[in-house]
């Protein structure tokens, strides 16, 4: 997740502007599984047998604020390792999604077209965003271990 | 402290208009028939919207009911940053709706439509010696549009010279609608960003444009409230890369007869007549968006262009390079006739409402610095830039404390407004306010800030007096309802 | 000026807070070589009495009604505005408010919009409809980038029975983009010719307009299938909302979005603008909607309220990326349409569209009568085409000089239709102002014959 836009001239819910006014979680209270491999942009990936399935962190959503809509991939297309795949919608800001890894998409997380908050409330399990049949499955090698990216967000929030 | 607007009298509840009427009322008189009925086909024929009927007082009293939750200019201050809520002339209302002129059919024949051509004659070379520039078009119906049409006039330019290019440099500090009216026009954003001094520097402008970048979208005075100093300097490089310079007038308030954009390297102009030239905002639109250009640019401006020869106003569209049409006719011309009102009631005391608008801007920040903390401590032009960061640590957020302002009497300033600015509280008082009515909104910002400290849940739950308090956006945005579809559905259930 | 509040001694006390020594030191961080330092040469200032005689005398050089009789429609309409509805939107807390962004102070115009979404959703036959565009040709400019951000291609077909004007603004707006925009062309009976539709490939968007520009109303579903088998969406525009209160709505028959002029429904013509842009459409492709919608929602209390919604769509947030760059819209002139949607009624808007019909069908009828050619047979509805016989100018312009307007002459944006002309009539017309429209095209025809 990146290019985190927004503002308005009215309610702005967009908590990286208004951070400071609502506590933020300290890292160590954050979710940070050790059975995912990261990104530089807070996405997640898992490799469940043939497939990766991926996801945005507890970082992220924490970030975005409640999410009311969910842009997924498509589904069947194939993209490119860091290319834009979906978007997170919080009331007043848009966050892009971008592929941990190259591949096909094998699956979608239907189930937050209706419940969008499950990407808030369970990030790395009910609100995964897809699946992906992965073009080079040693490209999850070059992801980010659990403590490489504990080390990230300590560097970025100092 | 004086005794404050903020007042909780007897607010009235409305139903939705689904819910009031009855099958057979009417609230408009009908005219006589006078021919008989002619049949119809009936495949085509349809059973018409389900829409309710109600009778005329019914009409009245809900929009009446309606308006009263509303805040506009006319009730109090309104002090929303960039977008310069100052006075509507109620004289320019009762002009624009002489029957000459609302009851003028677009397609009159030339010789019957002199007063309305005119008039858009003499408002362009109003708006061209306000701006020091050299042609004008009415046409577009809003800032957004005037960009829109000024990012085409950037293409058609290039375009004529051969080639086409890809990118504008559009700073960090621009109202939304710039990038998005350059992507309309196929060109990809590059942000520069403004310096310590909160305007852009020559440098950063020279870093980011190269032969395939169109030119540069400027607000000059800037998001802000400070005139871009290197304006002359950036021009200069822009130029001498082969691109054009365009200035959104959003914040033209500032500097009317203070200073001419056609003399300091602008090639291309959009102003807000809604901003600027006191029209209403309608809560929304609509607006008008001149766009004010060069001699060299002016071949490529929309058509029809207003034209006069031997005495006759005429439209003509006798202008090959012209991009093309942005309305379906040519323009909002109600609108234009309130900005000609203004002009002419002003005439060279224009330089006076910026003077003014100055002033109340900077006196405004001198007051509010210290209570709220000023993100540029430096002399400002239209409007000043506060943020919340005093408040933070008690976990009051701009956002509190603007909801609680209204409970004071007042309209909240922009927030979260320009981004460069964490926790932006953007305040333009526009020359409308007189020193009584900024001591007042002073004294409210003053009375917050001390209930920040004593009681920040009074701020969490602000606003209290009005008819609704904060409203649920998240559900808003994951359950949309946009229409009364429920309300109509359950009204059939029980007829 | 009474504009502005200031007494010299506020000026004073004011400089001394900002510490300056005159109003002109306010000025000191403009670089000297920005500085205009002249007096900008512009009449006035004039006094409210000047004022009023100045534009009363512009207003003066106007043909309009009841002194001229002007059967003009052609994209606007003259249709009767009750009291109540100018007074009402004379409201100044709607009038004089900004954009509703301050959803707790601005419930009255949220609840209006969010009316009018509804009451321009059923006039349509769509399930959603946002807060207004600038007016129908940019509302259609809008629809075709709109169905090519939901088909993901950057071809349009447009029946060349659109008003003429639409056109040229669509591909004012589309061809910078690099769009390829196709002619539909039409047929013998004033409607546009949908037969070689099918031959085209990789369509984005099918516009067709209903009544289209000669007053004929259109096959939309024939259209609608047409689309829908290429994998295109059916955009249905229209220039007179008063039809639908006669015929079936284009939702009905298949668009998926219908955008048009609202001028219609209580707006004045104002030589052309303000208009009012309605779009609406299905509501799967609501996301990539442009403009601003109103929503429905609850405040803390759990009482009802309204707020702006799905605004991730719009440019203050998604900025270059954004469904448009649209920001002011024409918001009050929603409100104005929803108050006169309101105070006809579903009973009355079927009243008021009959009756426009039947008196064009009562013309159309005396036209034929006295010998003049009705060249379309297509079913109308308060427009329709008149021929006239060759050098119809000079009957134009006798007429003109009666205080007549006989119609749009439509040589100027169909070469092949000289000494046609589109008339127009709505309510406002009498039987008497027809039978004299007739009697004077007779005599002046027959005078010119003479000669």
């Amino acid at each position: 997740m990146r290019n985190c836009y927004g503002y308005c001239q009215g309610n702005c819910i967009h908590r990286t502007s208004i951070g400071k006014g609502i506590k933020m979680k300290e890292i160590s209270q954050l979710v940070i599984p050790e059975d995912v491999r990261y990104t530089r942009d807070h996405e997640w990936a898992r490799v469940e047998g043939e497939i990766v399935r991926m996801g945005v962190t507890d970082y992220a959503q924490e970030q975005l604020g409640d999410i009311v809509f969910v842009e997924v991939p498509q589904m069947g297309r194939r993209y490119a390792k860091g290319e834009e795949c979906g978007a997170l919608e919080s009331v007043k800001a848009v966050a892009e999604v971008y592929m941990p890894l190259g591949g096909q998409i094998a699956g979608i997380n239907s189930t937050l077209e209706g419940s969008p908050g499950l990407v808030n409330s369970s990030p790395y399990t009910d609100g995964w965003i897809a699946e992906v049949k992965p073009s080079e499955i040693s490209d999850m090698e070059g992801l980010m271990t659990h403590n490489e990216y504990i080390e990230m967000l300590k560097g970025s929030r100092q | 402290m004086k005794e404050l607007a903020g007042s909780s009298g007897l607010v009235l509840n409305e139903p939705l208009l689904f819910e009031r009427g009855k099958r057979g009322r009417f609230g408009m008189s009908m005219p006589r028939r006078d021919v008989e009925y002619f049949p119809v086909d009936e495949e085509l024929a349809g059973s018409g919207p389900d829409f309710p009927d109600l009778g005329e007082v019914e009409v009245v009293r809900h929009y009446t009911r309606l308006s009263t939750w509303n805040f506009g200019v006319d009730t109090g201050m309104y002090p929303l940053g960039s977008c310069t809520m100052k006075y509507n002339p109620k004289i320019n209302e009762k002009l624009a709706a002489l029957p000459g002129f609302a009851g003028a059919h677009p397609f009159l024949p030339t010789e019957l439509s002199q007063g309305v051509l005119k008039m858009m004659f003499d408002l362009e070379r109003f708006l061209a010696e306000i701006t020091g520039m050299d042609a004008v078009s009415l046409q577009p119906a809003a800032g957004a549009q005037g960009e829109l049409t000024g990012m085409l006039i950037f293409h058609a330019y290039h375009r004529s010279r051969g080639r086409c290019r890809s990118k504008i440099i559009v700073p960090d500090t621009a109202h939304g609608t710039n990038p998005a009216s350059a992507a309309l026009c196929g060109l990809t954003p590059v942000k520069v960003c403004s310096n310590e001094r909160g305007v852009l520097s020559v440098e950063a402008v020279a870093s980011a444009m190269d032969e395939d970048t169109a030119g540069i979208m400027v607000t000059n005075p800037n998001t802000l409230g400070f005139f871009e100093e290197n304006i002359r300097g950036i021009a200069e490089v822009v130029h001498d890369r082969g691109g054009l310079v365009y200035a959104d007038g959003a914040n033209m308030n500032a500097v009317l007869g203070i200073v001419k954009m056609g003399a300091i390297g602008i090639d291309v102009l959009h102003l807000n007549l809604h901003k600027t030239f006191s029209t209403p905002h309608g809560g929304g639109g609509p607006g008008a968006g001149p766009l004010c250009v060069g001699e060299s640019l002016a071949p490529f401006l929309p058509v029809p262009r207003v034209v006069m020869d031997s005495g006759l106003f005429r439209l003509s569209s006798d202008f090959p390079l012209s991009i093309g049409q942005l309305h379906a006719f040519y323009g909002n011309v109600g609108i234009m006739i309130r900005a000609y009102c203004y002009i002419l009631s002003l005439g060279s005391e224009l330089k006076k409402v910026s003077q003014l608008a100055v002033l109340n801007a900077n006196y405004v920040k001198e007051k509010l610095k210290g209570i709220l903390h000023l993100a540029y401590d430096r002399a400002c032009m239209h409007e000043c830039v506060f943020s919340d960061k005093l408040q933070a640590p008690l976990n009051v957020s701009t956002l509190d404390m603007v909801k609680r302002l209204i409970d004071y009497g007042f309209h909240p300033p922009t927030i979260y407004f320009p981004l460069v600015v964490q926790g932006a509280i953007m305040i333009e008082p526009t020359e409308s306010e007189c020193k009584e009515e900024l001591d007042l909104f002073v004294e409210a910002f003053g009375e917050i800030v001390k209930e920040a400290e004593k009681s920040p849940e009074l701020l969490h739950n602000a606003p209290l007096r009005s008819k609704v308090r904060r409203l649920d956006e998240t559900g808003a945005a994951r359950n949309p309802r946009l229409t009364c579809a429920g309300v109509i559905e359950r009204g059939k259930d029980t007829a | 000026m009474r504009y502005l509040p200031h007494t010299e001694e506020d000026i004073a006390d004011m400089l001394q807070v900002v510490g300056a020594s005159h109003l002109e030191e306010l000025f000191s961080s403009i670089p000297e070589d920005c500085r205009f330092r002249g007096d900008l040469k512009l009449a006035g200032p004039v006094t409210e009495w000047e004022l009023n005689d100045m534009m009363a005398a512009l207003a003066h050089n106007m043909a309009v009604a009841p002194e001229y009789k002007i059967f003009l429609g052609a994209g606007s309409y003259r249709h009767h505005i009750p009291a109540t509805v100018s007074y009402l939107l004379g409201r100044s807390e709607f009038s004089t408010s900004y954009t509703p962004y301050q959803p707790e102070i601005s419930q009255g115009t949220l609840q209006a919009i969010f009316e009018y979404q509804t009451l321009v959703s059923l006039l349509l036959g769509m399930d959603v409809a946002n807060a207004s565009l600038y007016d129908g040709a940019s509302a259609l400019a809008e629809a075709l980038l709109m169905g090519a951000r939901v088909t993901g291609r950057k071809k349009v077909a447009l029946s060349s029975l659109i008003h003429p004007h639409y056109r040229i603004v669509v591909c004012t707006y589309l061809e910078p983009a690099g769009f390829e925009i196709i002619q539909i062309p039409y047929g013998l009976d004033g409607t546009t010719d949908l037969s070689g539709l099918r031959e085209i490939e990789g369509l984005a968007a099918v516009a067709i307009q209903s009544p289209n520009f000669f007053g004929c109303m259109e096959d939309l579903s024939g259209a609608a299938s047409c689309a829908h088998d290429a994998g295109a969406l059916l955009v249905a525009s229209f220039t007179e909302p008063l039809a639908f209160g006669l015929y079936k709505s284009p939702g009905v028959l298949g668009a998926d979005i219908c955008c048009g002029e609202g001028q219609s429904f209580g707006i004045p013509q104002s030589y052309g603008g303000p208009g009012l842009g309605m779009f609406a459409c299905l509501k799967r492709y609501m996301r990539s909607m442009p403009g601003r919608l109103v929503g429905r929602t609850e405040d803390r209390d759990g009482k009802p309220g309204f707020v702006l919604t799905l605004a991730t769509r719009e440019q203050h947030i998604r900025r270059e990326k954004a469904t448009s760059n649209i920001c002011t819209n024409s918001g009050l002139c929603a409100v104005t349409s929803a108050m006169y949607m309101a105070s006809l009624g579903g009973g009355g808007l079927r009243e008021l569209a009959r009756l426009n019909y039947d008196k064009s069908e009562y013309l159309k009828g005396e036209l034929r009568k006295a010998g003049f050619g009705i060249p379309f047979s297509a079913a109308g509805f308060n427009e329709f085409v008149v021929e006239l016989p060759s050098g119809s100018e000079a009957v134009y312009r006798r007429l003109q000089d009666q205080k007549l307007v006989a119609g749009l002459p439509l040589g100027a944006f169909y070469s092949e239709m000289a000494n046609r002309y589109l008339l127009c009539v709505t309510e406002i017309m009498s039987r008497q102002d027809m039978d004299e429209l007739v009697s004077q095209l007779r005599a002046a025809c027959n005078s010119l014959a003479g000669n």
